[in-house]
């Protein structure tokens, strides 16, 4: 059996969740295995319907009453449980934080391998899964093998298309009460502290308007932020800019900061090193405003404007501006 | 108070990178090596706790002899103490990786054990995001993941996770392993002096006990890629392209 770990909000299965259950279908098919998820949280149950779409048969919703607030132990020990009365073999989660962080809890408690980041996988004759995973960011990919008993897998961001399951199922809605030792609540969420910058995130943001070091100052973003209004979309920078300190860490786009999966990148004074890059390959389209037409993010945009951002981003705001 | 970081040696790759003809490694001939700015900051974190609280601040790695570039580079941040996990340079695998670590580190100095081990979210090669829990699991420490925020008070860790539309706090005992992300602080620029004298600091040599194993994972080769070469549509130079980027934006993205 394949065991997927599910995310939702309310009920409605996060989009990241979706993509590592088009994961968990593909090896599900491929070994004839069937396909169930495991979610925490109020208003698991009603995930039912939703998760027939992408075949799973059952989904186990677990309920504890020191699980109101999110501990990774706990989850990774629920998953555990389950997995041992189900018989899982194979358990896979979406490539999320906390995803990841439950699932590494899983393997090092079962002491098993996790694959992470994984962009593919197959079923080989002698059962072992071949898979290619993402290193360095997406820059390059590692072909592995993944055996043994128990195979972990979390999913790469945006790799995985989301489709429904050529047969919806009906799934099977049912409640899981682990055993929960005390210890195993030590790591777990005191308080949310609400963030304090307005805006929409850089994660789902449609647009996103990016500031690399040509942008040249704090100020200057000034022009990018009015764009990213205009537009409805958000703003980003480059580590160079967050290094001279223009912009807050947050802002990162990046292999150590955002990966964004906008409609549409407007990258503005960015030269487009690698590390920027596996930030933003998520992004549908990309728009490249730069005074070098050499400049790596050139050749990797779909459409380039070779000119000075401080010239032409000024300008584009104010035909926005009179068109609305 | 003593603070373990846990670093790791990696080629700092260029604008594109080449494989070895073998396709089991990158071809290092004519890089530099560094570490993932997340084990940077892991390092300003171990140095900054101890200059705040006391105690010392140590950098440990596995990887092979040239590996003390880098925990050198942890020395010249002011870290006291350098550890390498001397391996040939193959790649070890995250679990074993963490058997090493948390077999290594036992063995360190005293007795006395760290209060604090300090590792990157994720590498920045293979980001398995996994050894810093690993080793947390092995020496049955509380771990926290993803940390940007971390304070020390009274031998507590509070420590905050960047989650959708705020921060999550938790509160954790020490000893604890807190795996960190760039942004947690501003890492420091070490000085010429720090450099010169980090290169005549002595590195501890630990030979593994443990074992290097594939643990089920097991890498097959490595690939390059293909990226889209297709050039991109100049819209033109200048102001002159606001009216085509206006067109884009309105008829291809939709967003206008």
């Amino acid at each position: 059996m394949i065991l997927a770990l599910v995310e939702h909000d309310g009920g409605t299965p996060e989009e990241l969740s979706l993509e590592g259950l088009a994961m968990a279908r593909k090896l599900s098919t491929a070994e004839g295995q069937p396909l169930e998820a495991v979610a925490f949280g109020d208003e698991a149950d009603a995930l039912g319907d939703e998760l027939g779409e992408y075949g799973v048969e059952t989904v186990h919703c677990v309920a504890h009453d020191r699980l109101e607030r999110y501990a990774p132990d706990a989850w990774a020990e629920s998953v555990v449980q389950l997995a041992s009365r189900r018989e899982a073999e194979t358990i896979t989660a979406p490539g999320t934080d906390r995803s990841r962080e439950v699932l590494a809890r899983v393997g090092a408690s079962l002491d098993a391998p996790l694959a992470t980041n994984c962009l593919a996988v197959d079923v080989a004759d002698d059962g072992a899964y071949e898979l290619r995973r993402n290193r360095w960011g997406g820059s390059l990919i590692e072909h592995a093998r993944l055996t043994g008993e128990h195979k972990l897998l979390t999913a790469a961001e945006h790799e995985f298309p989301i489709e429904p399951a050529a047969s919806p199922t009906e799934p099977s809605v049912s409640t899981v009460e682990p055993d929960l030792e005390d210890d195993l609540f030590t790591v777990q969420v005191d308080r949310v502290e609400s963030g304090d910058e307005e805006g929409i995130p850089l994660g789902e943001a449609r647009v996103v308007v990016g500031g690399g070091r040509g942008v040249g100052s704090a100020e200057d973003y000034d022009q990018l932020e009015e764009l990213a209004e205009l537009l409805g979309g958000t703003v980003g920078a480059s580590r160079a800019a967050v290094n001279e300190g223009w912009r807050p860490h947050d802002d990162q786009v990046g292999q150590t900061g955002a990966k964004i999966s906008p409609d549409v990148y407007i990258a503005c004074g960015i030269s487009g090193a690698v590390q920027h890059m596996v930030g933003c390959k998520g992004a549908d389209t990309l728009l490249a405003i730069n005074t070098d037409s050499e400049a790596a993010i050139v050749q990797k945009a779909d459409w380039a404007v070779i000119g000075d951002l401080h010239e032409v981003v000024p300008e584009l705001n104010e035909t926005l501006r009179d068109a609305t | 108070m003593k603070v373990l970081a846990c670093i790791k040696r990696v080629p700092n790759t260029g604008a594109k990178i080449v494989l070895t003809e073998d396709e089991q490694r990158i071809d290092t001939s004519g890089l530099g090596f560094t570490m993932s700015p997340h084990e940077e900051c892991a390092i300003e974190e171990a140095v900054a706790q101890v200059e705040t609280h006391g105690g010392s601040a140590h950098v440990l790695t596995l990887g092979p002899s040239e590996a003390d570039e880098q925990l050198r580079t942890g020395l010249a941040m002011q870290a006291d103490e350098a550890t390498l996990l001397e391996t040939d340079g193959e790649e070890w695998s995250p679990r074993a990786t963490a058997d090493a670590i948390a077999d290594g580190i036992g063995r360190l100095g005293d007795d006395e054990g760290f209060d604090l081990l300090l590792f990157g979210n994720e590498s920045a090669d293979a980001a398995n995001y996994q050894v810093g829990v690993r080793v947390a699991n092995e020496l049955g420490y509380p771990c926290v993941t993803g940390i940007k925020d971390l304070e020390i008070e009274d031998g507590t860790a509070i420590a905050k996770r960047e989650v959708s539309g705020g921060e999550e706090v938790y509160e954790l005992d020490l000893p604890a392993v807190v795996t960190v992300k760039e942004g947690l602080n501003e890492p420091r620029y070490a000085s010429m002096r720090a450099k010169m004298q980090a290169r005549r600091q002595e590195i501890e040599s630990v030979e593994p006990r443990t074992e290097s194993g594939s643990d089920g994972l097991e890498k097959v080769r490595l690939e390059a890629p293909e990226t889209d070469d297709s050039p991109a549509e100049i819209l033109g130079e200048g102001p002159e392209a606001v009216p085509r980027i206006v067109e884009i934006l309105a008829e291809e993205v939709e967003v206008v």
